[in-house]
């Protein structure tokens, strides 16, 4: 697999505030990755970085092999950014936006592809609207519309679906799941796990500044899997010793926490022995929210860095 | 420079869009201007052989392409930077100096569309000749150019509307209000007739109504030079400035 976006040592200071701290990533052509991390991570620097908006203190990024300050024309052609704010132009129509942004990057004769977009976004019926007349979800599809225009090998989102109605956001990421399906880069920074659980094969978390877990989202996963057991039980007073020691802290459900599927059974054969009944039961596996969690404690950087 | 086009086309449809306030109400501004100056002192003053409202004509219409290349610029970036939509120049593959040509070319043509509107509005008041036009045109796009670069530099140092407003007020207005618009410096005091040298903006205002009377307070050619000169000078400064990224990119 080529390289779309390669970021080596990537150093940024604001002041006394050190944005990024020798940031080293590689995303793959084609890959659906995900950046991840509490406010103050670093996430939107290194996103503005990547887009020439902010000048790295040291350290190189290459999109599609072409250095972003070196080479910036090329490399901001090969770029679409759906920046986190949401900004737009009030003077113009949704139309005249995306042509005035095709024209920034060469392209005169556009309108089949901004038709298309329109379409795809659900734009369509604001075409000739002024952009302040527009709701704020429909200016985010705008942003992202904007970000299209020249077909850009490599998307980057950033947080794109903050403040977004379920409708939209659902249209939309299908819309992008299809632009990586036809060969696309994506690079998404969202505060919805879920979403990226959903759609990114790859994970970079952020702390700090520093890339505190690099991995598929898959094994993200795996090497934090537990599976959480809850119990409802009648007279919970007769249950051995050996089981009590075992219950997590909380309200509710007798909470157990087990390393595999295997520790089910003994487990409740041990509190069938005791002649407890089992009046409810759930099992609850590891989300990517949980991992999160996990590594942001600062609990497991160590067996959490990997680099590849 | 299909950036350049399209960015100088988007700077244009901009102010082409709000043209009541960019370009019809400076040109009411002007003929105000005229009409009070001209009742007073239209049969008291006469300038260099000149009725005072011909004097006063080309000095106005000047005036407005300076104010109003500076407004151009200046307010387009500051909104852009404030609102955050400069983002979306700052994304594509721009080169910093095709962001000064359009956005100075777009300031040149605003000025030069109100300088129009204000002749036409003023050309019932006063005789005006027009002995020599080169100069006319040739100081029209040296002061929209050196103002439009102005307007760009307060534009990217003015973080908020009101610091704007202070270059506008402070330096820009003075600038241009004592730059013999409304006078001929030998009627000042020799210190601020010496004062008035100084001004970048009085060799363009002197040299631009030469281009109308083919009389002028210093040589044409001098004041051609030294406005050269400076917007050289400025533009220098506007195009160093973009390649820093000063104030865009951080």
């Amino acid at each position: 697999m080529s390289i779309a976006v390669s970021v080596r040592q990537i150093t940024k200071r604001f002041g006394n505030v050190q944005a990024l701290d020798g940031i080293c990533l590689e995303i793959g052509e084609g890959e659906f990755f995900g950046l991840l991390g509490p406010n103050g991570a670093g996430k939107t620097t290194l996103i503005s970085c990547l887009a020439g908006l902010v000048r790295s203190d040291s350290g190189e990024i290459r999109v599609m092999g072409f250095d972003v300050q070196g080479n910036y024309r090329q490399a901001r052609r090969q770029l679409g950014v759906v920046p986190q704010e949401l900004v737009f132009d009030p003077f113009f129509t949704v139309r005249e936006t995306l042509r005035i942004q095709s024209g920034y990057f060469g392209l005169r004769r556009n309108d089949d592809w901004i038709d298309e977009i329109l379409e795809n976004l659900g734009l369509a019926p604001k075409a000739e609207t002024n952009m302040r007349r527009l709701s704020g979800g429909m200016k985010r599809r705008v942003l992202v519309a904007q970000a299209l225009v020249h077909k850009p090998p490599v998307i980057v989102l950033d947080e794109p679906t903050a403040g977004v109605d379920v409708e939209l956001r659902q249209g939309l990421w299908q819309f992008i799941q299809r632009l990586n399906d036809e060969g696309h880069t994506v690079i998404l920074t969202t505060h919805y796990l879920e979403e990226a659980e959903a759609l990114c094969g790859r994970i970079a978390m952020l702390k700090q500044g520093r890339v505190v877990a690099l991995d598929s989202t898959r094994d993200l996963l795996e090497r934090f899997s537990a599976y959480q057991l809850g119990l409802r039980v009648d007279a919970a007073d007769r249950l051995p010793e050996a089981v009590m020691r075992r219950v997590l802290p909380g309200e509710g459900y007798l909470n157990f926490q087990l390393g595999g599927l295997d520790e089910v059974e003994p487990l409740l054969a041990a509190i069938r022995e005791s002649g407890c009944p089992i009046k409810d039961m759930r099992l609850t596996t590891t989300d990517l929210e949980d991992v999160f969690v996990e590594i942001m404690r600062g609990q497991d950087i160590e067996k959490a860095v990997r680099t590849r | 420079m299909s950036g350049f086009r399209t960015l100088l086309y988007k700077e244009v449809l901009r102010f082409w869009k709000v043209g009541f306030q960019t370009v019809a109400a400076p040109m009411l501004t002007s003929l105000l201007y005229l009409m009070i100056f001209a009742h007073v002192l239209e049969s008291r003053v006469e300038i260099n052989d000149l009725p005072y409202t011909a004097f006063l004509v080309p000095g106005l219409i000047m005036m407005s392409v300076l104010q109003n290349a500076f407004a151009n610029s200046s307010s387009s970036l500051i909104q852009a930077k404030v609102t955050g939509s400069i983002i979306f120049v700052l994304l594509p593959p721009i080169s910093y100096g095709e962001f000064f040509l359009a956005y100075v070319g777009a300031a040149m043509l605003r000025g030069a569309m109100v300088g129009l509107g204000v002749l036409a509005v003023t050309t019932g008041f006063a005789p005006l000749q027009f002995a020599a036009p080169p100069w006319i045109l040739a100081f029209a796009l040296i002061g929209g150019g050196i103002m439009g670069s102005l307007g760009m530099i307060a534009g990217i140092w003015a973080d908020k509307f009101d610091q704007l407003a202070a270059f506008q007020n402070f330096l820009i207005l003075p600038l241009t209000m004592l730059s013999g618009v409304f006078f001929s410096i030998h009627s000042l005091s020799p210190f601020w007739q010496r004062a008035s040298h100084l001004n970048p903006v009085f060799y363009l205002i002197d040299g631009f109504r030469y281009g109308f009377f083919g009389v002028s307070d210093v040589s044409p050619f001098v004041s051609l030079a030294v406005s050269s000169v400076f917007l050289l000078a400025v533009g220098a400064g506007t195009l160093t400035l973009l390649r820093k990224g000063y104030k865009l990119r951080y």
